[in-house]
């Protein structure tokens, strides 16, 4: 094994202490409210950086990361409010049993989703440009329009009685896996050729990259932890309703993406965070101005950043390789 | 060998320039959000200086509003802000309650039930508010409910008419009566007091409400000896409504019962009278916008829709809240700005009662609460935390509704 190998395990194993650490040491979402926020936040952050591997990374415009959420929060929470609530495995304690079966729920919504993701990945990425982001579109509203009409799924009012089982560790456990798996995807080989495929679809295919795989194999990854996001979400607020998953909700992962800079992980956690804290910290202001500002401020900030840096936040840069940069910059300075 | 060399150094050029501008935003996307932060810590700090456990020594009461202040049901939202800030204003010019002034913090959801979850959760943890007030939508207040239980924080819901949102649970009240009363109420006016057999049912299926109240409309109805002729679906937002009408008319029905919309019915109602139809239509509380005379026209007169109050009603208590309203909103009041207006009272007069701002006090004034008068009738508790209070029919004469009838429990 050699340095830089070790050395990126030596990161994994880096952000999994931290993970457990911060949930450990940080006081629980249900008791103070910034963590509840920082939850929200992280939730945000698995749905951006999925994102990120279809908008960013590999240059689809997808429109339907809502519904993907949707397929696998409301596949969760059935088996939760199915199973979870009415069982126990054998011979172990019930917390226990829950969070096992928890992340087998996490795991089961996101792997509904990346189903849903195969299925309308395989006819629709054989297109281009606008026609996925209508094809995508489409589906989303079709699942928000067939969960408005189930009754099992709780129709217009919603699924409740989801036992509360997110809690912190998980949802940063969970943004910690998507982020590195968007990391060592982007480095590797798969990663190149996606790439490849958004600076030029025609010129990658004359190279001998089989474009459709690739970009199905990217969307289905995508959509899996979309499906992720939208089963912690369930957990978390153990009520899942069709209007947290419209057109709207897709838009919000999308602008994340775009603000952070179309092809930047860094930029797309960047984004998630500031566009769920930035609403919730203005709160405040209403009770200064009397009317509500928030989305006005909102809406101008977007426009402002759009203006000023329509790279978005970090354009194609990582955080991580600029500091790489200033560090070798740095040193020959030094060092003649 | 060159080339990459160049280039190198072109990167290097533009990751120069770009590392400044980079650290600059972040800088300042971390000052806009410490900058909130800090409010809000301010914010916590103003209600109640050294707030251990049940704040009871905060100097003013706090009620923690949610509400959808923007988004597609905006209006629903304003008027039950309007309402509660109605409330809240004559009680502080009587002198507040307890001898202490009552502050309402209102946040907005735009509508989504994540927000409404988020926004509760920030008025019970970090603001500690004594009551929860909110929201109109069954939807949004069944993602605050969980909140308010986990908390141990008395939560009143001015309009969400859902069984489900009260149902088992320790610290959620209603100020309105339930869906399944609604359809009972419309059913029992229909075969008493109009002495009606024969009816139609044409339900919304995309709409609990509608369905919940079909249904329980159906039951009574029958119950009561009456017969469901024909009982048809359509789905919000239609548009042509013609063949369910014209199934309708071959039964030859007394009365159409309709619970949707306000959007819908005016629609319906041209569709009835275009196909020949002559008979009254019944429906809801959804009914109960201006938008729905617009819309209806002439085809709605002698229609009948069940309400949560009447403006004609002459008790001085409804006369004295509409004329106050008027004043301050230059409106007439909905039932949602007066079922506000009662939530807010209601939890007033709860901590007046109980003499005390422990939240568990509250809730037991809340539970108990016997004969409250409202705008929306006199309201006593039961034991599922929902109002038993009489319900309004009102009648459609001359684009505007008209008091018919109060129908007790």
């Amino acid at each position: 094994m050699n340095a830089r190998v070790l050395e990126s395990w030596a990161w994994i194993l880096f952000g999994l202490l931290l993970v457990g650490l911060a949930s450990a040491l940080l006081p629980s979402a249900s008791q103070s409210y910034p963590m509840y926020v920082a939850g929200l936040a992280g939730i945000n952050v698995i749905l951006a950086v999925s994102l990120h591997v279809v908008n960013g990374l590999t240059g689809q415009f997808s429109l339907g990361h809502a519904g993907f959420m949707a397929v696998g929060g409301y596949t969760a929470a059935l088996f939760g409010t199915r199973i979870i609530s009415e069982y126990k495995l054998m011979y172990i304690s019930e917390p226990v049993s829950d969070t096992i079966l928890f992340f087998f729920a996490t795991l089961l919504g996101g792997a509904a989703a990346g189903l849903a993701g195969l299925l309308v990945g395989l006819p629709s990425l054989r297109l281009r440009g606008d026609y996925l982001a209508i094809v995508t579109l489409g589906f989303a509203e079709i699942i928000r329009v067939t969960i408005e009409n189930v009754e099992v799924l709780g129709a217009a009012t919603g699924l409740v009685g989801i036992p509360p089982l997110t809690n912190l560790f998980w949802i940063f456990f969970w943004a910690l896996v998507t982020f590195l798996f968007a990391k060592r995807l982007q480095e590797s080989t798969h990663g190149r050729a996606l790439a490849a495929i958004r600076e030029d679809e025609i010129a990658a295919e004359a190279m001998g990259i089989d474009t459709t795989g690739y970009k199905v194999r990217a969307f289905v990854a995508s959509s899996f932890f979309a499906g992720v996001a939208g089963a912690l979400l369930g957990y978390y607020l153990t009520i899942l309703t069709p209007r947290d998953f419209t057109f709207l909700k897709s838009v919000e992962v999308v602008v994340m993406v775009v603000l952070g800079g179309m092809g930047s992980i860094s930029g797309a956690i960047l984004a998630a965070i500031l566009l769920t804290i930035l609403p919730e910290a203005l709160r405040p202001l209403r009770e200064h101005t009397g009317v509500d500002l928030r989305m006005v401020i909102y809406a101008s900030l977007l426009l402002a950043m759009m203006l000023l840096r329509p790279r978005g936040i970090l354009g194609r840069q990582e955080v991580w390789t600029l500091l790489r940069r200033r560090r070798e910059e740095a040193e020959p300075e030094v060092a003649p | 060998m060159t080339c990459r060399q160049r280039r190198g150094s072109l990167d290097r050029g533009v990751g120069r320039s770009a590392i400044p501008r980079g650290a600059a935003l972040l800088v300042l996307c971390a000052v806009l959000a410490l900058g909130g932060c800090e409010k809000k810590s301010g914010a916590r700090t103003a209600p109640g200086p050294g707030t251990g456990g049940g704040s009871s020594d905060a100097a003013e009461i706090l009620f923690g509003e949610v509400a959808s202040l923007t988004g597609p049901e905006a209006t629903f939202g304003q008027s039950q802000s309007r309402g509660i800030a109605l409330a809240v204003k004559e009680i502080n010019e009587a002198g507040g309650v307890l001898g202490r002034p009552i502050r309402v913090i209102t946040y907005d959801n735009q509508g989504k039930p994540t927000e409404s979850a988020a926004a509760a959760h920030r008025l019970v943890v970090r603001d500690r508010v004594h009551v929860l007030l909110g929201e109109v939508a069954s939807s949004r207040s069944l993602a605050m409910a969980p909140i308010a239980e986990e908390h141990q924080v008395p939560m009143i819901t001015p309009a969400s008419t859902n069984p489900r949102v009260t149902e088992g649970r320790k610290w959620v009240f209603r100020t309105c009566f339930i869906d399944p009363f609604q359809g009972r109420v419309m059913a029992r006016f229909a075969r008493e007091e109009l002495g009606l057999r024969r009816v139609a049912v044409l339900r919304d299926v995309r709409n609990d409400y509608s369905v919940g109240l079909a249904n329980f409309f159906v039951e009574s109805f029958r119950e009561l000896g009456g017969e469901v002729v024909s009982d048809q679906s359509y789905s919000a937002g239609d548009i042509d409504f013609r063949s369910q009408l014209t199934e309708i008319r071959a039964r030859n029905p007394e009365a159409i019962y309709v619970p949707g919309y306000y959007t819908d019915v005016g629609l319906i109602a041209r569709q009835v009278r275009e196909l020949g139809m002559k008979v009254p239509l019944m429906g809801g509380d959804g009914w109960d916008s201006s938008k729905l005379y617009e819309i209806g026209g002439e085809a709605l007169e002698g229609s009948f829709f069940s309400n949560h109050y009447s403006f004609e009603n002459p008790d001085p208590v409804v006369q004295g809240f509409i004329a106050r309203y008027r004043e301050a909103y230059g409106e007439v009041p909905d039932a949602l700005a007066a079922l506000g207006y009662d939530a807010a009272r209601l939890a007033a007069d709860a901590i007046a009662r109980v003499g005390s701002l422990e939240r568990a006090a509250i809730r037991y004034a809340l539970a108990t609460t016997r004969d409250f008068r409202g705008v929306t009738g006199t309201i006593t508790i039961d034991e599922n935390h929902n109002p038993v209070k009489p319900a309004v029919v009102l009648e459609i004469r001359n684009r505007g509704a008209t008091f018919a009838k109060t129908i007790e429990p």
